[in-house]
């Protein structure tokens, strides 16, 4: 064990592999051909011989037996070409479900990463349009609920197969208590936050080519110094997104019994990072959007520029899980205990 | 990516904690306040004593970069006054690298003693961002030189014994090539030192050179190298030599106080705290990756800048919203009874302007970013 920041030779490998896949696969002109419900089952059927969905289980039950950090190098690809699958959902469920179907990707899984309501009934599940099983909390047991997927949904910012699902009608089996369920809440926001790093890495790659080719007053307008400044945030917002995303990962990967020592800058803590990570890609993620929208000019609200598709799931993808201030006062709680009374 | 530091770096880190527990007690973290020098002599002799500046320092002892960033990391979490010891540690390793072998020993042993400090003469009261356009000049007279002109800026010159001064020797080539550097004794006769307050509780300094007379001996570098010589002290800095996690005492400071009033349980207080801790992390973690650069034999210039961009503007966010969320009390100096976070929440609001204006301006590193990084044309 000693600092090592970079990918390891594999996960170049997955990188390069995924990214390749995507490239060629899921150019934008896909995830913008998928809108408004934000689906491609070819796609879904192509990354199912990758041996995506099955990835993270266990090698015993069909899996890839990949670690958390290869997810979330896998989940950043995704990100970076908002491939319309929901790749990041399947993989957060399959750190607790191991159906055979599943691990192969003939089911797809998706997360209510927000309790049910009285009626048992989990709101604009991501994914949940599209899903056969969905997991999460209904009372104080995590549930995993079997039924058939709607296949469409309230139309929305990012374009999202957002639906409401039944906790309580379909093939119903309590997994264990309400705490069980904070294992795939932890992934999906870790993998979430890796998808969110690719979408701002993707808005400043975009932002920085136009800046290069588009003139005014017979210079390119990346040579304004106001321009540069405001791009030059984004890789640093981008690789800190990316660092601390991974050390989420290692810590989730690796650490049992993490600190949570604010107060000397020693936090170890996976469940503790994977929010920290959240909350940071997912600022990142929109700044970097409205940046790099804003330095296009017009051409950046024309809907026929792709930044458009960037910013919208940017927020999308994160405001899911919750209001930005929930979200950050429960880091609070992780970090500083729950407020008594 | 493995964020775990090795068994031996622990172990160092742990070393330091504990000289930092004896050595960095109350009254010398204070002691800054009041004499306006970011120093403590008797942590810097402690450390020399330990082997551990030799051990730090680049080319010279281990020299790893991680124990370098976990050294500094450690001093700024616990408030110490550390500034001096950077700048000393820094100029070392500079003098190991290009000094000649009797400038090594005649130098480097006083300062990895931790006995002698050394002070900065690069900018000027017309030149900062440009520095390659400084105008103090050293004339070559005989065997000696002669250096006339004045410095703005020179922190530490009142307590240092070394002082490594930027001049130019050629008024013909192009401004970064006719430079020089000098490495010279600060009881030379012909140097004046005159305080400069700010408004941190540092005194830095104006210095002035008159017929300031040396031999080759002074000369640091190649003549007409002085740039090389500026580039290579930035690199030995690599961003990783404190500087980046100036806002975790201030959080430590305003938590105990926000929780002593009574007002930690406000949900803005606690939401703003925690995305706080979130920048201290990332501030943190990109430290560390230039250090992990160095380690790996890479140059990690252009991460120092944007692991500085960030960490500064983390760290001026803190500060801003504690001492706006803490009010009046925020408004309190050190002693003065009901001071938030015992002064520091109005200390670190005078202090933490600075961090984006010395040792190179946020504007200056984002031009880095976007020329080197992002490959925009250059402005200007
Ligand atoms: C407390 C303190 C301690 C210091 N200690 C030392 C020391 O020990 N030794 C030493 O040599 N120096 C020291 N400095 C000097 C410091 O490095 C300079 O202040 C700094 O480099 C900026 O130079 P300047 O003050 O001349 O500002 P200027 O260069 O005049 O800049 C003024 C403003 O213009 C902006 N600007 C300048 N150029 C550009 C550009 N190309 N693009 C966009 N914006 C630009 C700057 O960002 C800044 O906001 C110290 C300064 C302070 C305040």
């Amino acid at each position: 064990m000693s600092v090592d920041l970079g990918l390891s030779p594999d996960q170049e490998s997955i990188a390069e592999l995924f990214n390749g896949f995507f490239s060629n696969e899921a150019p934008p002109a896909v995830a913008r051909a998928a809108e408004p419900l934000g689906f491609d089952r070819e796609l879904w059927n192509k990354v199912i011989e990758l041996g995506a969905p099955g990835m993270g289980c266990a090698v015993e039950i069909g899996g890839g037996g990949a670690s958390l950090s290869d997810l979330v190098v896998v989940a950043e690809t995704v990100g970076r070409s908002i491939a319309p699958i929901p790749l990041i959902d399947h993989l957060a469920a399959l750190s607790v479900l191991t159906e055979s179907d599943l691990v192969a990707g003939e089911a797809i899984a998706a997360v209510a990463v927000r309790p049910a309501d009285a009626n048992g009934i989990w709101s604009l599940v991501p994914a949940g349009a599209v899903a056969d099983v969905v997991i999460g909390v209904d009372g104080d047991e995590t549930i995993v609920v079997r039924s058939a997927p709607p296949m469409s949904g309230p139309r929305n910012h990012g374009s999202m197969p957002l639906a409401d699902r039944s906790a309580r009608e379909g093939t119903r089996t309590i997994l264990g208590p309400a705490s069980l369920f904070e294992v795939v809440l932890d992934r999906w926001k870790l993998l979430t936050a890796a998808a969110l790093v690719g979408i701002a890495e993707t808005a400043k790659e975009l932002g920085v080519a136009y800046v290069k080719e588009r003139e005014q007053f017979g210079v390119p307008v990346g040579s304004f110094q106001a321009v540069q400044h405001g791009l030059a945030d984004l890789p640093v917002a981008i690789d800190g997104g990316r660092l601390l995303t991974h050390k989420a990962a290692w810590a989730l990967d690796n650490v049992t019994d993490g600190l949570i020592d604010w107060a000397n800058n020693e936090i170890t803590d996976g469940s503790t990072l994977a929010t920290m990570a959240f909350l940071f890609a997912a600022d990142s993620a929109v700044m970097a959007t409205d940046r790099s929208l804003h330095y296009h000019g017009g051409y950046g609200f024309a809907e026929e520029y792709d930044i458009q598709m960037y910013y919208r799931r940017a927020r999308g993808w994160s405001l899911i899980l919750g209001d930005s201030t929930s979200v950050g006062l429960s880091l609070a709680d992780l970090l500083f205990g729950t407020v008594e009374g | 990516m493995d964020f775990a530091l090795s068994s031996d770096v622990v172990e160092f880190r742990d070393e330091i904690r504990s000289i930092i527990r004896e050595f960095v007690t109350p009254e010398v973290a204070a002691r800054m306040h009041t004499t306006g020098v970011f120093d403590a002599p008797e942590l810097n002799l402690e450390l020399g004593r330990r082997g551990i500046l030799e051990r730090a320092c680049p080319g010279l002892g281990k020299g790893d970069p991680i124990e370098m960033y976990v050294m500094f990391n450690e001093l700024e979490k616990a408030g110490a006054p550390y500034d001096g010891l950077a700048v000393a540690l820094m100029i070392a390793a500079v003098v190991n690298k290009l000094g000649t072998d009797e400038q090594k020993e005649r130098i480097i042993p006083s300062i990895i003693s931790g006995e002698a400090l050394v002070c900065m003469g690069y900018s000027e009261a017309d030149f900062g961002s440009d520095l390659a356009s400084i105008k103090t000049r050293a004339i070559k007279d005989g065997d000696e030189w002669v250096i006339n002109g004045s410095k703005m800026w020179t922190t530490l010159a009142q307590v240092a014994e070394w002082l490594i001064l930027l001049t130019r020797t050629d008024l013909d080539l192009p401004k970064h090539k006719g430079l020089t550097m000098f490495m010279l004794p600060m009881n030379t006769p012909g140097i004046t030192v005159e305080p400069v307050h700010t408004l941190g509780t540092e005194i830095t300094n104006a210095t002035w050179y008159d017929d300031v007379r040396v031999g080759d001996e002074a000369v640091l570098g190649d003549e007409n190298g002085g740039w090389r010589t500026m580039t290579t002290v930035l690199a030995f800095e690599r961003g990783v030599m404190g500087g980046t996690n100036a806002g975790v005492p201030l959080l430590r400071h305003f938590h105990e106080w926000a929780v002593a009033n009574g007002v930690f349980n406000e949900p803005t207080t606690r939401e703003r705290m925690a995305r706080s801790i979130i920048d201290m992390q990332v501030a943190t973690l990109l430290t560390m990756r230039s250090a992990w650069i160095a380690a790996s034999g890479g140059m990690p210039g252009l991460e120092g800048s944007m692991t500085k961009v960030f960490a500064v503007e983390a760290y001026q966010r803190a500060s801003r919203w504690t001492q706006a969320t803490a009010g009046p009390a925020g408004l309190l100096q050190f002693h003065e009874e009901g001071a938030a976070g015992e002064g520091f929440v109005e200390y670190d609001a005078r202090h933490s302007p600075v961090m984006s204006i010395y040792g190179g301006t946020t504007e200056i590193n984002r031009n880095n970013i976007a020329e080197r990084h992002l490959g925009l044309p250059k402005s200007r």
